[in-house]
């Protein structure tokens, strides 16, 4: 609770800053209105008009607000206009891709640490998938999974999963060498075979950078999510409620999204760093 | 005292030494070319014997004692233990190793750590629960068995690591600077344990240490080590009883023999320059 303080201050500070850059963005607007009317505006008329624009350029914080409360409460979850319902469709996708994805990404790991072909030909092809931009290649996947007649929660969390696996891999891999050599000498005074190494001293050891990785690829499996909701003309989903807000103008609906992508992202991380403190002071790694 | 149930042998056949290395040279290859860490190296270490490796940095006792291990292979001359090759030793399980750190796995408690070579070994549970409840008291541990190594002391991890080793009986224990890194009254203690543990089992210990005292004190031979190329300059049969309170080291016999390794360390050093 100590931290409190501090971050309600910049919580603060960055209301301010925004409610600023609402005045100065969307004050041109409210000046070519006020010309074509013939009026001219006082200060606090063109700051009050700056704030409450159908379309601005940048919501006031208070207007996102009130769509997110529209949006979250308002509305049956159930309802095509809840966020309830879209953040949900999203989730769910994320979820499925982030597992794939994790899992995708401990096997690839575990396979360049145990052989050396693997180790040689693997991580070129991982780090060349990430360069692709993933926009470009999201159309794909879900046309040709389309032309195979699959459609629906898949294509999307199949890229969430293209995503997320990368840093898993990255991540793996330097936790399942963390150990020093003279803790793989101590497993061969005792002639351990491969197995057991892995079970008994990487495994364990890689636990911390397991976590850590999975807090990145949780983000990322989100990320790949709305992307795969974009180009699909997808009607359900967070990234379909962006796609439809930026169509027709609709910046409030647009950043209300934003921060329900974004309370999704936190709140995923925040679940798996509770699931990494309680497994680490299980384990004993972390006091 | 010889008398003991020995499982891997010796103990019944006519006095197969425990290591015997002959000739024996390991030269590392290097990005800057060779270096050689053992030369000439003959040595035979008896059943029961308690011998210290003493000498200079980078004189090649770790080197020695993990080519003892088959950790490392040497490059020239023969080296068997218990008359087998290395490698067939350490599959046989014939020796426990005690590294310079303590190099207690973190996510396992102390009964964990000493579990460990037992898990893998494939001893039955309630086999290991009994084996880690006595060597745990055989290192005057018992009761920490549920802490994490982290609640422990450095002498008191050191000595978790001991009993790992010792966990599964073997012969010959193999222990690099074990107590290196500890204060001088800790140390001690470790010391007077360890020489009872020793006659109370009857195993071969091989030690490396870099305290005089330390190795006349615990040994029966000490071997006298000198660096560039590692080799062997001295072996010096100690005079002392099996039987040694702390205070021997105030008698004379002690402190000759000390003085013998200090010489010999010298003359090593003047060799070198
Ligand atoms: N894996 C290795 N690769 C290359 N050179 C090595 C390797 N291990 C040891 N050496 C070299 O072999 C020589 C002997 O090393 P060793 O570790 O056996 O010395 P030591 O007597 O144990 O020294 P210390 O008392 O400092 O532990 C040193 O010159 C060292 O640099
Ligand atoms: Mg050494």
């Amino acid at each position: 609770m100590r931290s409190l303080g501090p971050v309600l201050t910049v919580l603060v500070a960055i209301l301010a800053i925004w409610y600023v850059g609402a005045v100065l963005m969307n004050a041109r607007w409210a000046e070519d209105q006020a010309q074509r009317a013939h009026k001219t505006l006082t200060t606090s008329e063109l700051v009050i008009q700056t704030m409450e624009q159908k379309r601005p350029v940048l919501p006031a914080p208070h207007q996102v607000a009130v769509a997110l409360w529209q949006g979250v409460f308002a509305v049956s979850p159930t309802s095509k206009r809840s966020l309830v319902y879209h953040g949900w469709v999203t989730l769910s996708a994320t979820l499925l891709g982030f597992v794939f994805g994790t899992a995708a990404g401990v096997l690839l790991a575990v396979g360049m640490v145990y052989n050396r072909a693997m180790d040689m030909s693997v991580m070129p092809w991982a780090i060349a998938s990430q360069t692709i931009p993933i926009v470009a290649i999201a159309p794909m996947i879900i046309v040709v999974l389309y032309s195979i007649g699959i459609t629906g929660l898949i294509p999307k969390a199949i890229i969430s999963a293209y995503l997320s696996f990368f840093p898993v891999v990255v991540g793996m891999v330097k936790g399942l060498r963390s150990p020093d050599a003279m803790q793989i000498d101590l497993l061969k005074t005792y002639n351990a075979g491969g197995v057991q190494t892995f079970w008994k001293l990487r495994m364990p050891s890689s636990m911390p950078y397991f976590f850590t990785s999975l807090k990145v690829a949780a983000a990322a499996a989100l990320v790949g999510t709305i992307v795969g909701e974009l180009p699909t003309g997808a009607v359900a989903g967070l990234g379909a409620r962006l796609l439809s807000g930026s169509y027709y103008g609709q910046t409030i609906q647009i950043w209300a999204v934003l921060v329900v992508a974004a309370v999704l992202a936190a709140g995923l991380v925040m679940v798996i760093g509770g699931v990494q403190s309680v497994t680490l002071k299980r384990m004993g790694m972390e006091r | 005292m010889s008398e003991d149930k020995a499982p891997g042998g010796g103990a019944t056949l006519p006095a197969v030494p425990v290591v015997e290395a002959a000739g024996v040279g390991l030269t590392f290859q290097t990005a800057d070319g060779p270096v050689h860490a053992l030369k000439d190296v003959t040595l035979t270490i008896e059943k029961g014997d308690f011998v210290s490796f003493i000498g200079p940095s980078g004189c090649g006792k770790t080197t020695f004692l993990r080519a003892i291990a088959a950790l490392e292979a040497p490059t020239e001359g023969t080296l068997t233990v218990n008359g087998m090759a290395p490698d067939a030793a350490r599959q046989a399980r014939a020796y426990g190793y005690v590294f310079q750190a303590a190099g207690l796995y973190p996510w396992r408690t102390i009964a964990g750590n000493v579990k460990l070579p037992l898990e893998i070994m494939g001893f039955s549970k309630a086999e290991q629960d009994e084996r880690v409840r006595k060597v745990l008291e055989l290192v005057d541990l018992d009761g920490f068995g549920n802490k994490f190594p982290w609640q422990l002391s450095g002498g008191m991890q050191q000595r978790a690591s001991i009993a790992r080793a010792l966990g599964f009986d073997a012969d010959i224990l193999l222990m690099d600077e074990p107590f290196g890194a500890l204060d001088e009254i800790v140390r001690d203690r470790l010391n007077e344990e360890l020489l009872k543990l020793w006659s109370r089992t009857g195993k071969t210990i091989g030690f490396v240490t870099h305290s005089i005292p330390e190795a006349v004190y615990l040994s029966t031979r000490i071997v006298v080590m000198s660096p560039r190329p590692g080799r062997i300059t001295d072996v010096i049969e100690s005079p002392l009883p099996r039987e040694r309170p702390l205070e021997i080291r105030d008698t004379q016999a002690f402190i000759d023999v000390a003085h013998r390794v200090r010489e010999g360390l010298r003359a090593g050093h003047s060799y070198e320059e």
